[in-house]
C-alpha cells in the first residue's frame, strides 16, 4: 500500500500516513497535533508526554478481527474521575476503520453505526436506558464524563479542541457492546462486541519486563 | 513512533510516599489509578507521576492481607500478581459483615479479583455481558446468563473500610456501592451499582488450599467457617447426588438379578400329580421316588397346585429327606378354592396354587415325603387331585427388592443432610431460608444442626 507522506510544519520531520482517510495525526518527534487539509498539515496544538502506558497495544500492533487483518494506527487516551482507558484506531485490510477500546484490559471492537432510532440527548440518557440497534438489545451500563489525556497517531476526527466529553456505554446479554459519543451533535453511535485478547492474534505488542504473554 | 522498535515496559519503579516518605512500588505499570501507601495508608493518585495524595487518613484499623501484595500465583490458566487489597462490609440487621478483596493483575489479561469471606474464596472475573432478569418458581428474582439461571441471594450497600495497594479505579475508604448477588454454586453473579454505572462479574468458588498452592503461601490455608453463598455442597450432600447413587446401586442390583437369573439352572426334578382319597382308612402319607439335586448348594422351589379344587381346601405337609444323611426339611403348603353368590353377586377366593422356596439345599439324592390332609377327610367323598413340582436352582427375586429398600435408608439421611447444608447456605441471604423453604423448613425445624 502506498503511504502518503508529508512534512511536519513544526519540526520538519517526515510524517507518514498509514491510512489514507486520516484527518489528524501526531508528530512522533515534536508531539505536534497535525490536522490535514488536503495534503498540507497544519499544527493545531501539542500534546504533553503521554501518561504511563497502560496497554500491551501500541501504534503499529497488528492483528486479526473476524478474519480481517488490522493495524493499530492511532490512539485516544481518555481519563475520567475514577480511571482511564484507550481507544485504539484500527485500519483494516479492506480499507474500513474501527476502534479497539481497552479499558483495564477489557477489550471491545466497535464500528461507527447509523442509529436505527433517534438517540437520547446527553441530559436524557440514564443508566438502564434500553435501545435496539441492528437487532441487538442493549442497555446503558455506564455514563462517563471523560477528558482527553492525549492523542497519538492517525485519527479520523479532529480531536484537538475537545476537552470534556460525555459517553454512554451500552451492553447486551450476549457480549455485544455500544457507545454513544456525545462529543458531536447529533451524537455518534459505535456498535461492536467484547473480544478476548488472545482472539485478536496481535503481534508487535509491547513487552512487559518480568511478564510473558 | 517507529513500529519496528521493540518497546519494553520496565519493571515497577520506586517512588516515595509524599506523606511519610516510605518507598512505594507501582506494580501495574500505570494500569492502576490509585495506590495506597502500605505504611501510612495514604491514598495516592497512581496515574500522576508525582503521586498526589487523594486521601490522607483512613481508619486506624489495619487489616493484613493473607496474600502479600506483590506475590504471583497461577490461577485459572494465567499468572496473576496481587497488587491491591480492600476490606468491604455490609450491615444487616445491625450486624456488620466484612469481606476482603484482592486485585489481581496481568498486563495482557487485565484485572481479576479474589474475594475472601470467613476463609471462603472466590475468583472473580468482570463480565462483558449483562444478565437477563427474571423470577423463579419461589417468586424470588433471578438472573440468567448464557442460559444458566442464578438465584438472588442478597442485596446490600457495601462500604470500603480499608484499602492498600493499587486499584484500577480510584477507590477510597468510605466508598459505597450497591451490591446484588445471585448464586448457582459454585458460581455467583454479582452486580455493583452506582448512580451512573453497573458492573457485573462472575465469581467461582475456590478452596483455600488451591489459593495457598497457587500463591505458595506459608503453612496451610485456614479452615473455612460456615457455608458460603456459592460454596458447592459436599459431594454426598449435593441435591440429587444421593438419588444418582441410588440409581447406580439399583442398576447394579438389577444387573446382578439378571446375571444370576440367567445362570440359574431351573431344573425340574419332580413334576407329579397325585390323588388324595379323603375317605377311607389307611396311611395317608407316602414317599416319592428318589431324585438327584445337582450342584453344591442351591435353592429348591416347591409348587403345589390343585387345579380342580371346588369349595374345599387341602394342606400338603411335606418333608424333603436326604437319602444318604437322613436330614429332613419339613414344610407345608395350603391350597384352596371357594366360590359362591352373595346377594346376587358372585365371588371367588382362588388360592389353588402355592409355592415355597427352600434356600441352600446341599446337592445329593433326596426323596419327598408327602402327607395331605383336608376337611373333606370326614365329609367329602370325592378325591382331591393335586400336583407337586420341584424345581432346583430358581432365580430368587425377593432379595433384590429387600436390597432396594435398604438402599433407600441412607437416601433419607443424606437428603436431610443436604437440606441442612442448603439451609445453612441461605441463612445469611435476604430470605433466611432456601428457595424451596416450604419443603425444607419443616425438615430443619428440629434445628439441631442450625448453629449459625
Amino acid at each position: 500500500m502506498s503511504q502518503p507522506t508529508a512534512i511536519c510544519p513544526n519540526c520538519g520531520a517526515q510524517i507518514r500516513f498509514r491510512w489514507s482517510s486520516a484527518i489528524q495525526t501526531t508528530c512522533e518527534y515534536c508531539k505536534s497535533i497535525l490536522v490535514r487539509h488536503d495534503v498540507n498539515l497544519v499544527k493545531v496544538g501539542q500534546v504533553a508526554d503521554l501518561p504511563p502506558d497502560i496497554s500491551p497495544i501500541q501504534i503499529g500492533t497488528e492483528g486479526v478481527y473476524r478474519d480481517t487483518a488490522f493495524q493499530v494506527i492511532g490512539r485516544i487516551i481518555y481519563s475520567h474521575d475514577v480511571g482511564a482507558w484507550n481507544e485504539w484506531h484500527l485500519m483494516f485490510s479492506n480499507g474500513s476503520s474501527g476502534w479497539l477500546s481497552d479499558a483495564q484490559a477489557e477489550y471491545a471492537v466497535s464500528f461507527i453505526s447509523a442509529p436505527d432510532s433517534p438517540l437520547p440527548g446527553p441530559a436524557d440518557v440514564y443508566r438502564g436506558w434500553e435501545f435496539v440497534q441492528q437487532g441487538v438489545h442493549l442497555a446503558v451500563t455506564a455514563l462517563t464524563e471523560a477528558s482527553y489525556e492525549g492523542v497519538e497517531g492517525e485519527l479520523p476526527f479532529q480531536y484537538w479542541d475537545k476537552v470534556k466529553c460525555q459517553f454512554a456505554d451500552l451492553r447486551s446479554n450476549d457480549g455485544r457492546f455500544a457507545t454513544i459519543d456525545y462529543t458531536e451533535a447529533p451524537p455518534l453511535l459505535f456498535l461492536g462486541e467484547f473480544v478476548e485478547f488472545e482472539s485478536l492474534r496481535m503481534v508487535n505488542l509491547k513487552e512487559f519486563e518480568g511478564w510473558t504473554s | 513512533m517507529n513500529p519496528g522498535v521493540r518497546k519494553i515496559v520496565p519493571k515497577p519503579k520506586a517512588l516515595n510516599c509524599p506523606n511519610c516518605g516510605s518507598a512505594i512500588e507501582l506494580r501495574a505499570m500505570g494500569a492502576a489509578t490509585t495506590v495506597v501507601c502500605s505504611y501510612c495508608s495514604s491514598t495516592l493518585d497512581a496515574a500522576n507521576p508525582q503521586l498526589v495524595i487523594l486521601q490522607k487518613w483512613q481508619s486506624q484499623m489495619t487489616v493484613q492481607p493473607l496474600i502479600p501484595l506483590g506475590s504471583r500465583g497461577n490461577l485459572f490458566g494465567a499468572v496473576w500478581e496481587a497488587i491491591g487489597f480492600q476490606q468491604r462490609g455490609i450491615t444487616v440487621d445491625g450486624t456488620d459483615y466484612f469481606w476482603r478483596e484482592y486485585v489481581l493483575f496481568n498486563p495482557f489479561k487485565g484485572f481479576r479479583y479474589l474475594s475472601e469471606y470467613e476463609n471462603h474464596w472466590s475468583f472473580v472475573t468482570p463480565l462483558p455481558s449483562i444478565p437477563v432478569p427474571g423470577v423463579n418458581n419461589y417468586n424470588r428474582p433471578t438472573m440468567t446468563l448464557d442460559g444458566v439461571v442464578y438465584n438472588h441471594f442478597q442485596s446490600a450497600q457495601a462500604t470500603t473500610s480499608f484499602v492498600i495497594g493499587e486499584f484500577p479505579w480510584q477507590v477510597r475508604v468510605g466508598e459505597v456501592v450497591g451490591t446484588a448477588d445471585y448464586v448457582l454454586p459454585p458460581r455467583m453473579l454479582s452486580a455493583e451499582t452506582t448512580v451512573n454505572e453497573v458492573n457485573w462479574s462472575r465469581g467461582e468458588y475456590v478452596e483455600g488450599a488451591a489459593i495457598w498452592a497457587a500463591f505458595q503461601l506459608p503453612n496451610a490455608a485456614p479452615a473455612a467457617n460456615g457455608v458460603y453463598s456459592s460454596q458447592p455442597a459436599p459431594v454426598e450432600n449435593r441435591p440429587g447426588r444421593p438419588w444418582k447413587l441410588f440409581l447406580i446401586f439399583a442398576a447394579l442390583l438389577m444387573g446382578m438379578m439378571i446375571f444370576f437369573s440367567a445362570r440359574a439352572r431351573q431344573e425340574t426334578v419332580l413334576d407329579q400329580t397325585y390323588t388324595y382319597q379323603p375317605v377311607g382308612a389307611g396311611e395317608k402319607s407316602f414317599v416319592t421316588p428318589p431324585f438327584e439335586l445337582r450342584g453344591d448348594s442351591a435353592n429348591l422351589q416347591v409348587d403345589v397346585t390343585g387345579a380342580e379344587l371346588q369349595n374345599e381346601w387341602a394342606f400338603i405337609s411335606m418333608a424333603l429327606i436326604n437319602e444318604q444323611t437322613g436330614e429332613a426339611f419339613d414344610f407345608g403348603r395350603q391350597i384352596s378354592f371357594y366360590s359362591g353368590t352373595d346377594g346376587g353377586e358372585s365371588w371367588t377366593e382362588d388360592n389353588r396354587s402355592d409355592s415355597a422356596t427352600l434356600p441352600s439345599i446341599p446337592g445329593g439324592r433326596y426323596y419327598l415325603r408327602i402327607e395331605p390332609e383336608s376337611e373333606s377327610n370326614y365329609v367329602k367323598p370325592t378325591p382331591i387331585k393335586y400336583n407337586v413340582k420341584l424345581v432346583r436352582d430358581v432365580p430368587f427375586y425377593l432379595r433384590y427388592f429387600v436390597g432396594l429398600l435398604l438402599l433407600l435408608v441412607p437416601l433419607v439421611f443424606m437428603g436431610r443432610k443436604g437440606a441442612n447444608f442448603e439451609a445453612l447456605r441461605w441463612t445469611e441471604s435476604d430470605y433466611g431460608v432456601p428457595p424451596a423453604a416450604a419443603v425444607w423448613k419443616s425438615d430443619n425445624s428440629s434445628g439441631d444442626d442450625d448453629d449459625e
